[in-house]
């Protein structure tokens, strides 16, 4: 339950106190092509939206300051730390997570299955940032040269050091896209 | 099936411990060289890479259980600080706050085997535990934190272990019985006469090396998820070791272990940093129970970088001695470490000195000093890697010293035998491999002039070739367990206990069953990382996994296979003699006809599951397993900017069969880039004004991107090791990560033509060894 809001004269304390109990506010996201009507506080980012009220949690928060892109989704078909931005400033936007990569079950996105083809993982916390900044660059290039892949998948870490695989798999990606 | 208690010794990151283990029946004979073989040995993806590429595996991070609620902490800032007061009334009061725990409310509370608790009266390094808020959310839960008032007095503290040795040093805490240094250090070892070995040589050579702290940062931190339903506390816990947490876990909260079901499908890395339970999932753990809800606490990357581990720094300072023609007549190590505060083990720096090269007069001091500062956890290779790199920079020293090529002065001093216990090494060959690398790195033209100076000599860039050993255990043994299940449906799922940190044991595991139950990869599926089996296996760690758990899993599915093949003798009224199973199908020899498929069997016996046990035998006696292996470096060295690239690494490595080369692969290059991140960039910096850490973060503290990786040769020997175990495999996390820094090092040293003193090799630190070749 939302308190009134405190005047802006209030103490240090009492301004701490208002700070702490934000209005929470209704926003629309449209998620893997489906809209959700969500009451959020405006603090939280699009990162705990999607894993605490959408329940998606292949995006995974590395560090939470955008240093490690572990929590990389597309928005508008663009690569972008999810730990950055807030749930409200992606409103109306396209938001694309590891989960709506391809249909449960289903037939996986050539970049998914490149990347197993060619273990292009190891413990897999950061392999759906790894994938969706993949799928970015593609998209925005078809067929990147070896030095367009590693500028493009620079800023995910792999910490197991799955990297020599990552740039097979990209290669293999991008010499089928130039067949 | 008969039951023995036996005795056996395992080896673990250099110790040798006796364990008493229960075997029940025995093992198949060991895979030889003419093994036939259709899935073992294959390059394999992942079992589970589905699961990883579609987000649907699920980590300890990921758990969502209904009513949970978050857990945040609050920390010290100070290094070393006594807790005079805690004021949480008002965070008790905030929003959607359930508890807040502290030292005034929640005393008691310890990890298991750490001589301090949780909650103590004195914080002793910049990041220990003051406080934890458990919310509705994880807003609130930091809201709140915000609102605890807390009166420190801050006490007198020490980071620099050279300091914290001195008589007037700060104690690191009140507790402590030994005065900042770790209990039952220093300690000692020798052998022979060093003071005689050094006086007898022709050559001496003394060399100062630091290594500087590394942190693991794993991507998925530490922490769990954790439910308390009255009978059962189930942890998800972000661990390599379920047994390990569970043991910690049931202590900790004064449960059983049978009360305790820890549980780790998936977890993001651990590099060594996550044995057990950690603080973090004792909290958790302690929350739910306290609360009767579930409570989920992670620790962000800031506390991860504080709290949660460190491969410890070292200076190691070596004296070798040599005769004219490169015979060591002495080795001398003194190794200063700090391991932070709660630091109670050293990882073994001095192996390699031990143990790699031929020598009499060995003499290894060990120091490892306490500080206000977050304690060590072991790092992949713990000790062995920088251990080896001062050890390999001091032999190039001496090989410099002597006028001799460096490679020459290692075979020269060649260990046929292991020293410590005068016995022979069950495989080693390392000679060879030191043929294969240096021909693959082109070492004889490693001084050429237009090799050395791709842009002349007055440009700037300079390129050198160095190289480095490695020697690792990787053997494992028991205690490992597996079960071996077909279902109804013919197909056959593998229970056990262990955990798949990333290195693929799934997918080994799978193809090791496959193999024995002579069914497609397909039709096996593989469930691992709980307790709730009841089919205990060693922690992941060590590089014991596979060597551990596949003889069990591979003894599970014979004796599977075995029973299945007699339920088809009866039912079929065939002599067992005659039955095999191939490729999913029963077949007759005598009369060479298939019988039916294994699914159409098992459909016959209405639901009944064949269910196999299997364990891991006693290992060897009288024989030391061990990994060996090399690597071979060429850098370029910009002196105009002090930046360090490797151009080239070629690995070559022998941990004995090989059951999945595309995995296998994976390793080792993730092992040579973390080893290059230790070589080139990381370290953590500490003020030692402020007794805080500077770079907590993945910003500042740099691990290697995909542009810093570059072209790596690797060479696999791919030959069973019949004296370690049933499969003739070792382990593969740890011995590729050991010789790279060593190599980089003694490629720049090369390249410059100065020492290498001081590990990382940052532009910074390049510039200052070449402004003091100025001076």
């Amino acid at each position: 339950m939302p308190e009134s809001p405190e005047s802006l004269e209030s103490t240090p304390a009492q301004a701490l106190k208002h700070a702490i109990m934000p209005q929470r506010t209704r926003i629309r996201l449209v998620v893997n092509g489906t809209p959700h009507d969500l009451s959020i506080e405006p603090r939280r980012t699009l990162l705990d939206a999607l894993r605490e009220d959408l329940g998606l949690t292949g995006a995974k928060p590395g560090c939470n300051m955008g240093q490690c892109g572990a929590c990389t989704v597309l928005l508008d078909d663009e690569a972008v730390y999810s730990c950055l931005l807030l749930a409200v400033e992606c409103q109306d936007r396209a938001i694309t997570t590891i989960e709506g990569l391809s249909p449960v079950g289903g037939e996986l996105d050539a970049v998914q299955q490149a990347m197993v083809a060619h273990d292009a993982l190891q413990c897999g916390f950061c392999t759906p940032g790894q994938a969706l900044a993949l799928k970015a660059l593609l998209t925005r290039n078809p067929h990147p040269t070896d030095e367009e892949i590693d500028r493009g998948m620079a800023g995910n870490i792999c910490r197991c050091g799955a990297y020599p695989k990552i740039r097979e798999a990209a290669r293999e990606l991008a010499h089928r896209a130039l067949a | 099936m008969p039951v023995r208690v036996i005795t056996t010794h395992l080896e673990f990151e250099g110790q040798v411990y006796e364990q008493r283990v229960v075997m029940e029946g025995e093992e198949p004979a060991v895979w030889g060289a003419d093994a036939e073989l259709r899935i073992v040995g294959k390059p394999t993806p992942r079992v589970d890479g589905r699961e990883r590429v579609t987000g649907a595996a699920k980590y300890s991070y990921d758990i969502q259980l209904p009513g949970m609620l978050t857990a945040v902490a609050l920390r010290s800032p100070h290094p070393h600080a006594r807790i005079v007061s805690v004021d949480a009334s008002e965070a008790e009061r905030a929003p959607g706050v359930r508890a807040v725990y502290h030292r005034f409310n929640t005393a008691d509370l310890a990890l298991p085997g750490r001589a301090l608790g949780i909650f103590v009266e004195e914080v002793i390094y910049q990041g220990g535990e003051v406080a934890l808020v458990v919310a509705e959310s994880r807003e609130q839960a930091e809201d709140a934190l915000r609102l605890i008032a807390v009166e420190f007095e801050p006490l007198p503290f020490v980071v620099n272990p050279k300091v914290a040795l001195a008589a007037d040093a700060p104690k690191v805490a009140d507790g402590y019985a030994n005065n900042n240094i770790s209990d039952e250090y220093p300690k000692t070892y020798e052998r022979g006469d060093v003071e005689l070995g050094l006086a007898e040589a022709d050559v001496t050579i003394e060399l100062r090396v630091e290594t500087p702290t590394a942190l693991h940062n794993s991507m998925e931190t530490h922490g769990g998820a954790a439910h308390w339903d009255g009978h059962t506390l189930t942890l998800w816990s972000s661990t390599q070791d379920v047994f390990g947490a569970r043991r910690q876990v049931a202590t900790a909260l004064g449960l059983q272990q049978n009360q305790v079901h820890v549980i780790e499908h998936y977890v993001g890395g651990g590099f060594g940093s996550k044995f057990g339970a950690h603080n973090a999932g004792i909290l958790a753990a302690y929350a739910a129970f306290t609360l009767g809800q579930p409570v989920k606490y992670m620790l962000d990357r800031t506390e991860e970088n504080l709290a949660a581990g460190n491969r410890p720094p070292s200076i190691q300072t070596y004296r070798l001695g040599a005769k004219r023609d490169g015979t060591l007549t002495a080795i001398d190590l003194k190794t200063v470490a700090n391991v932070g505060a709660h630091g109670d083990w050293f990882s073994p720096v001095a192996l390699p000195a031990k143990e790699l090269y031929q020598c009499a007069n060995v003499r290894t001091l060990d120091i490892p000093a306490r500080t206000n500062l977050g304690s060590q956890a072991s790092f992949r290779a713990p000790g062995v890697v920088e251990g080896m790199a001062g050890l390999e920079l001091a032999m190039d020293t001496l090989a410099q010293a002597l006028g001799m090529d460096s490679l020459e002065l290692r075979r020269k001093n060649y260990a046929e035998r292991y020293q410590l216990l005068d016995q022979p090494y069950a495989a080693k060959k390392l000679l060879e491999m030191y043929r294969i690398g240096a021909e693959r790195i082109g070492w004889e033209t490693r001084n050429a002039e237009d090799r050395r100076y791709p842009e002349g000599r007055d440009g700037r860039l300079r390129r050198g070739v160095g190289m480095a050993s490695q020697l690792w255990g990787g053997d494992g043994g028991p205690p490992a367990q597996a079960i071996a299940k077909l279902l109804p449906d013919g197909s056959a799922v593998i229970l056990t206990g262990t955990q798949d940190i990333g290195t693929g044991t799934r997918t080994v595991l799978a193809q090791i069953a496959a193999e024995e139950l002579r069914l497609p990869l397909d039709r096996v599926r593989v469930e691992l990382g709980e307790t709730e089996f009841g089919v205990f296996s060693p922690p992941s760690g060590g590089s014991m996994t596979l060597a551990s758990v596949g003889p069990a899993v591979r003894m599970a599915a014979v004796e599977a296979r075995k029973e299945l093949i007699e339920i088809v003798s009866q039912l079929a009224e065939a002599p067992i003699d005659a039955l095999e199973v191939k490729d999913g199908a029963i077949l007759n020899r005598e009369t060479g006809k298939e019988m039916g498929t294994v699914a159409s069997f098992m459909k016959m016996l209405d639901g009944h599951e064949i269910t196999a046990r299997g364990m891991r035998g006693p290992n060897a006696e009288g024989v030391t397993v061990r990994t060996f292996g090399t690597q071979f470096a060429e850098v370029e060295v910009d002196v105009g900017t002090g930046a360090v690239r490797v151009l080239r690494i070629v690995a070559v490595h022998d941990c004995g069969r090989i059951v999945n080369p595309l995995t296998f692969s994976s390793q080792m290059e993730g092992g040579i880039i973390q080893g290059l991140g230790l070589a080139l960039m990381e370290q953590r910096i500490v003020d030692e004004r402020l007794g805080a850490v500077m770079n907590p973060n993945l910003g500042d503290y740099k691990v290697p991107t995909i542009r810093d990786i570059p072209e790596i040769d690797l060479i696999l020997m791919d030959e069973p090791n019949e004296r370690a175990n049933t499969l003739g495999s070792l382990g593969a996390g740890e011995p590729p990560i050991i010789p790279t820094p060593g190599a980089i090092a003694n490629a720049v040293a090369h390249a410059l033509g100065r020492p290498v003193t001081r590990l990382p090799l940052t532009p910074d630190t390049v510039l200052n060894m070449l402004a003091d070749e100025e001076e």
